[in-house]
């Protein structure tokens, strides 16, 4: 690792053989462990994950789909996208696993193993979308912070667990019940064990709604260690940084969580809609619950060539955070004439929705595919970047790719 | 931990101070190369920006990231508030120039622009 990187052997090793005072003998065959935490060579290989994921950042881990990775109906784990904030724990026990559940609006605090989650509740299976409110980020301008997601932080996967509300309603609930917050075992990147790197949760309606679960299991596996193994809470349809992951424990509280990344700016939006660039104080930002209307074309990849004289069959898939999505439109022109989509019904209640079409083209020549999705109250995606905010959420702008139709 | 920390934000700002002088004794000019192992543009205050900016997480969240001197600085006070970074010193408007230098907002590639020069009014009927 050290001999392959020129510039380390030259720069930062003279430099700090100078400030050692001496040279370091041998540099290149010292193990990486011995470097200093900033010079370690990136880790660019992560385990059960598939190749083609697109790596934002490798500390912490974010890393997303390019769009025809998503082309299955559910969402395998290797190809599911990660949004982490902190690190996460390592040689994970199943038998001394625990979930507690207490706070203020709890009536008792109670404790349970994986097993007894397992034996004392009903199991449920549910199709979920999750997509992190961040994606599509890289859109805004001026640019908004953080990992630069574009089209593929999002998935759909079958999850299975107990419903949140057995266990809730097992420790009891109590009257002044608002809103519900999580903890995991992940660690905070500086190291700061008394840190959370993350923190977030529902209000307690949603938190009651039959599909929201605490999950061990992702398409009949363990759940990826990256997505949370061996246990989340999966929330479909909302920001998914309210899915916790590695979870340890949820407090019932009396007023809104305000644990890590629930205050301040994290995952809000201003309340009002702003000019791009526009400081906006932070009381008059709100949290972001259900999602936006959205779609994904995930066949064919972007890219493709075909013969003129040919159909080409195009599919994908479209979400609508607490709705149903209603129309699915495709347009070959930049938005002048949509031709309708067929669209699939929702497995279950918050799972996407599956489309295909199959579309002609009139000569040869340079086309964009552009998919728009409507949800059941008539709203639908924007053609251009929606409203610009400062933290750069919710962008749903309608899903596009390039096409070639060439001489037959 | 937090020792650990510490101890690497001295081992940075002694980094620093030599990477000063060794580099200012060879002239190194501004160049538009990477630093292969942490993808950040080569430049002097190169080493500085490693030792106080990729401790907790990697130098990708600054490469994706553009943002102007101002939002930089902001960015740095929202770490220090939230996130645990330490005060940076002396070594802060070093950092600045580097982040401005390199990583300010490209000219807007966009699928349409924002609205500019927008002369407000009051509309009267
Ligand atoms: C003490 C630990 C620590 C150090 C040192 C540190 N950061 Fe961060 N930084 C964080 C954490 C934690 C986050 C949030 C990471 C996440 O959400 O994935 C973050 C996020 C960021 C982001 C994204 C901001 C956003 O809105 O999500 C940028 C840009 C950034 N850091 C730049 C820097 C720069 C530049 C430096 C050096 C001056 C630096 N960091 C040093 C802890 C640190």
């Amino acid at each position: 690792m050290w001999n392959r990187r020129g510039f380390l052997k030259k720069s930062v090793l003279s430099s700090m053989a100078t400030l050692l005072g001496a040279e370091i003998v041998f540099a290149k065959n010292l193990p990486p462990k011995t470097l200093p935490l900033a010079f370690q060579p990136a880790e660019d290989i992560l385990p059960g994950k598939h190749p083609d994921l697109i790596i934002l950042n490798n500390r912490p881990w974010n890393v997303e789909a390019p769009p025809h990775l998503l082309n299955d109906a559910v969402t395998p784990g290797d190809k599911m996208f990660i949004r982490n904030n902190g690190i996460p724990p390592e040689g994970v026990d199943i038998n001394q696993w625990t979930l507690t559940i207490e706070g203020e609006a709890a009536l008792s605090s109670k404790s349970y193993t994986l097993k007894e989650l397992k034996e004392k509740f009903e199991h449920h299976t549910y199709q979920l979308s999750l997509e992190c409110g961040g994606n599509g980020r890289a859109g805004f301008y001026p640019p908004a912070s953080g990992n630069q997601w574009t089209e593929g932080a999002v998935s759909c996967g079958e999850w299975t667990g107990v419903r949140l509300k057995d266990v809730l309603m097992d420790a009891g609930i109590g009257e002044n019940a608002v809103y519900i917050g999580y903890y995991g075992k992940d660690t905070h990147i500086s190291g700061d064990a008394s840190k959370n790197p993350i923190s977030r949760g529902v209000p307690i309606e949603k938190a009651l709604e039959d599909e929201s679960l605490i999950a061990w299991s992702l398409n009949g596996e363990d759940i990826p260690i990256m997505n949370g193994y061996p246990l989340r809470l999966v929330f479909g349809g909302w920001p998914a940084s309210c899915s916790g992951k590695w979870l340890e424990k949820i407090v019932i509280r009396d007023k809104v969580h305000d644990g890590e990344k629930m205050t301040g700016t994290s995952y809000r939006v201003p309340k009002y809609p702003v000019q791009p660039g526009t400081k906006v104080p932070e009381e008059d930002f709100e949290i972001i619950e259900s999602m936006p209307v959205k779609s994904l074309i995930t066949s064919p990849k972007s890219g493709a060539m075909l013969a003129l004289g040919k159909n080409l069959e195009v599919k994908g898939h479209a979400w609508a955070g607490d709705l149903e999505v209603s129309k699915l439109q495709l347009s070959i022109d930049f938005g002048a004439t949509w031709h309708e989509a067929n669209l699939e019904s929702p497995v279950n209640r918050l799972a996407w929705q599956h489309w295909n079409a199959e579309l002609s083209f009139p000569k040869e020549g340079y086309y964009e595919i552009w998919a728009k999705a409507t949800d059941s109250k008539g709203v639908s995606q924007p053609m251009v970047i929606p409203g610009w905010n400062p933290k750069g959420y919710l962008n749903n702008a309608c899903h596009r790719i390039a096409v070639k139709i060439t001489a037959s | 931990m937090k020792k650990g920390l510490s101890l690497f934000f001295a081992i940075g700002i002694w980094l620093f101070s030599q990477c000063k002088t060794v580099q200012n004794s060879t002239n190194q000019n501004v160049s538009d190369e990477k630093d292969p192992e942490s993808g950040l543009m080569l430049d002097q205050n190169l080493m500085l920006v490693k030792s106080q900016c990729t401790a907790c997480h990697s130098a990708k969240l600054i490469t994706m990231n553009r943002f102007t001197r101002t939002g930089w600085k902001e960015k740095i006070v929202w770490m220090q508030k939230t996130q645990n970074l330490w005060d940076l010193g002396e070594s802060e408007p070093a950092v600045l120039d580097y982040l401005e230098k390199y990583y300010s907002p490209e000219p807007q590639a966009s699928r349409r622009k924002n609205l500019e020069d927008i002369e407000w009014y009051k509309l009267e009927d």
